[in-house]
């Protein structure tokens, strides 16, 4: 079983997730109303380790656990479809109150209900993929 | 504080969120990102041939719809262990806002009045989740692709995503919400 190690990586963020209230729909709203730091302090936190461990792998050099080279590479960004996808994703975290990890994650919790934005997202990945190229990019 | 039964707060579980980053880069060399997962599942489910986005060898990037299974088994777990129907701390602002548009139950992680099996609602939560699934398609990544990987790898590509996340995210809170509720 090779991906098991993916299934328990993926438990750990669901309850790290869950632990840190970003799955609420009210941590949500309070992010979008400016009146709390909790949400930006948890992305901002997050950032700032993410930034640091891969400064570290590069620093060191460090391989996989297979002893793989770590790939780091970027593709040149395209700004068009990423801000106007960017801002089609907004509307929805706010008005769902949640994105893509934490619906899994309420799912998972016993939330039913979440079921219905998650069939959303299916609809919506699955009709970008048939109006892909009529969109500018 | 108990580890187990209190939410933690932003210092502990936003660097633990960080973790994750360099956790998928050491154990497979993954990048993280959860939207992905969406695309594997229609690859999955269409036809080959039929549309290009989804015409690919999802099975090689299985191991994202496993990290997915794990995301789900996590909110399993701490349902059983913990009470997670209890009364998350937000602004005594927010709340005041919030009972402008009807919410007056505020325990759990989500009002239920707006979560409810009720026509109105559920346009709602199906429109908003088209939204999330076909923007973050179009932007190639969502929040833990963009926000999380992307801008922990300084790319400039996602901090044009977040800015419009968040274009995105105060349009509707302050300009389309009091429409809504």
């Amino acid at each position: 079983m090779k991906h098991l190690k993916y299934v328990l990586a993926g438990m750990l963020f669901g309850i790290v997730l869950i632990k840190s209230e970003a799955v609420s729909w009210f941590r949500i709203q309070e992010m979008f109303r400016f009146q709390s730091f909790h949400m930006y302090g948890i992305i901002g936190s997050a950032v700032i380790v993410g930034i640091t461990s891969i400064l570290l792998i590069k620093k060191f050099n460090l391989k996989t656990f297979n002893n793989e080279k770590i790939d780091l590479s970027l593709n040149p960004p395209k700004k068009v479809n990423t801000l106007l996808g960017g801002i089609i994703f907004g509307f929805g975290w706010a008005l769902i109150g949640g994105c893509p990890g934490p619906l899994y994650a309420l799912v998972g919790a016993g939330n039913i209900i979440y079921l219905i934005p998650i069939a959303g997202l299916i609809l919506g990945t699955m009709v970008y993929g048939i109006i892909k190229n009529k969109l500018p990019h | 504080m108990n580890l187990i039964t209190d939410p933690w707060p932003w210092y502990i579980s936003g660097p633990l969120i960080g973790l994750t980053v360099p956790l998928l880069l050491l154990i497979g060399n993954k990048r993280l990102g959860i939207s992905s997962s969406l695309k594997h599942l229609c690859a999955a489910c269409i036809p080959k041939g039929k549309i290009e986005l989804f015409n690919y060898d999802w099975k090689a990037q299985s191991w994202n719809l496993f990290f997915v299974l794990g995301l789900i088994l996590g909110g399993l777990t701490l349902n059983i262990l913990t009470d997670l129907d209890y009364q998350v701390s937000i602004a005594d602002s927010t709340k005041t806002d919030l009972i402008e548009f009807g919410v007056s139950d505020f325990k759990g992680l989500f009002p239920k009045e707006l979560f409810y099996w009720k026509p109105s609602n559920i346009w709602v939560l199906i429109i908003g989740g088209f939204f999330v699934g076909f923007g973050s398609r179009y932007a190639n990544g969502c929040t833990s692709g963009h926000a999380i990987m992307g801008l922990s790898l300084l790319k400039p590509g996602s901090l044009i995503a977040v800015i419009g996340f968040f274009i995105g995210g105060l349009i509707i809170t302050h300009l389309i919400y009091p429409f809504i509720y």
